[in-house]
């Protein structure tokens, strides 16, 4: 398959989900349930998204779990993104280093 | 500072587009990884401008998926910026014609939403041009560094920042956990799902993008279900 046709694919459905719903939608969604739907899902994305492939991504379970663990404690105490996301990398790679 | 002003916005999205710089550095890194070429890398951050969503279409495109693969995969984990998208429309001021929402659309992020959710009173187009400026650039100069300074890092740098996407997500989502039943157990039971799909023999068949827009559905519905949101509190 041609890498264009990926990614013209990928890039128009993207945009236009966020396009259509902010450039033409000028009411409110009443239903409860849709809304909810919607509040929820992001949640279940990258829920589904982080595990289990997160111990795969460093190609080493042991410095992968450190990583992991290192970002869900800094996660919990509501550090700032790029705080979790730096640190857990430098656990992972002191971990490389020490085994 | 005026709130209204291009420069406010800039200063706005800096914290975002610094994240992004190194989250997607990451992402550079994971692409060629799979098998992409540098500029393919770059020209996804460029267009898509969502770590999730492109994390998930360079495993379909690696894995040669379908098309139709690939763009539901999108579709449901895009949807939200449906959502975030409707709740902007409620907060811009006369300034945003047809043609600059066309534009600023393309802005919406998890993080710049969030951004511009918290501003108080109405939100100005030159604000919003500023905001999303920043996050644009850093998300693909990140990209960019990632894809070709990743061939020369020593290997044991590179495949430490593997994770580094993953923990952003973790970062996005942990939080809310301890204030929301509901989303805690939208994590818990999507992770497991999710689980359930990559170990269960049968089930590991399932293509990566198809077995996340599963999880997403069936947790969301089952979630909005039984712990529907209490909007109302929040307007």
């Amino acid at each position: 398959m041609n890498f264009f046709v990926y990614l013209i694919a990928m890039a128009g459905v993207t945009y236009l989900i966020r396009m259509i719903p902010f450039t033409f939608m000028r009411k409110k969604i009443k239903s409860v349930f849709i809304r909810s739907f919607l509040y929820y899902v992001p949640y279940a994305v990258l829920g589904a998204m982080t595990f289990p492939y997160i111990f795969y991504s460093t190609g080493s379970i042991i410095t992968a779990s450190a990583g992991a663990a290192a970002a869900l404690v800094l996660a919990y105490f509501n550090k700032s993104l790029i705080t979790v996301a730096v640190c857990s990398s430098v656990v992972a790679f002191i971990t490389g280093l020490i085994i | 500072m005026k709130e209204n002003t291009y420069v406010y916005g800039l200063k706005k999205g800096l914290a975002t587009g610094l994240g992004y710089l190194s989250v997607s550095f990451g992402f550079g890194i994971t692409a060629v990884g799979k098998g992409l070429s540098g500029l393919e890398a770059i020209l996804i951050s460029l267009t898509n401008l969502t770590s999730a969503g492109q994390l998930a279409g360079i495993t379909v495109i690696a894995s040669c998926g379908s098309v139709l693969e690939l763009m539901l995969t999108q579709l449901i984990i895009n949807l939200r910026y449906c959502l975030m998208g409707l709740a902007l429309t409620q907060k811009l001021d006369g300034s945003f014609t047809t043609m600059h929402r066309l534009f600023i659309s393309f802005g919406i992020t998890d993080e710049n939403f969030a951004v511009a959710a918290a501003e108080k009173g109405s939100l100005n187009r030159r604000f919003m041009y500023g905001l999303m400026t920043l996050p644009i650039i850093g998300w693909t100069l990140g990209t960019a560094l990632g894809a070709f300074a990743g061939q020369i890092l020593p290997a044991g740098v590179c495949s430490a920042l593997g994770i580094a996407i993953y923990s952003m997500f973790i970062a996005i989502i942990i939080p809310d956990t301890k204030t929301e039943k509901g989303v805690l157990w939208a994590v818990v039971l999507s992770s497991a799902l999710s689980c359930a799909f990559y170990f269960v023999p049968l089930l590991s068949k399932v293509p990566q993008g198809f077995s996340i827009i599963i999880c997403a559905v069936l947790v969301s519905a089952l979630l909005a279900y039984f712990f529907p949101k209490n909007f109302e509190e929040e307007e």
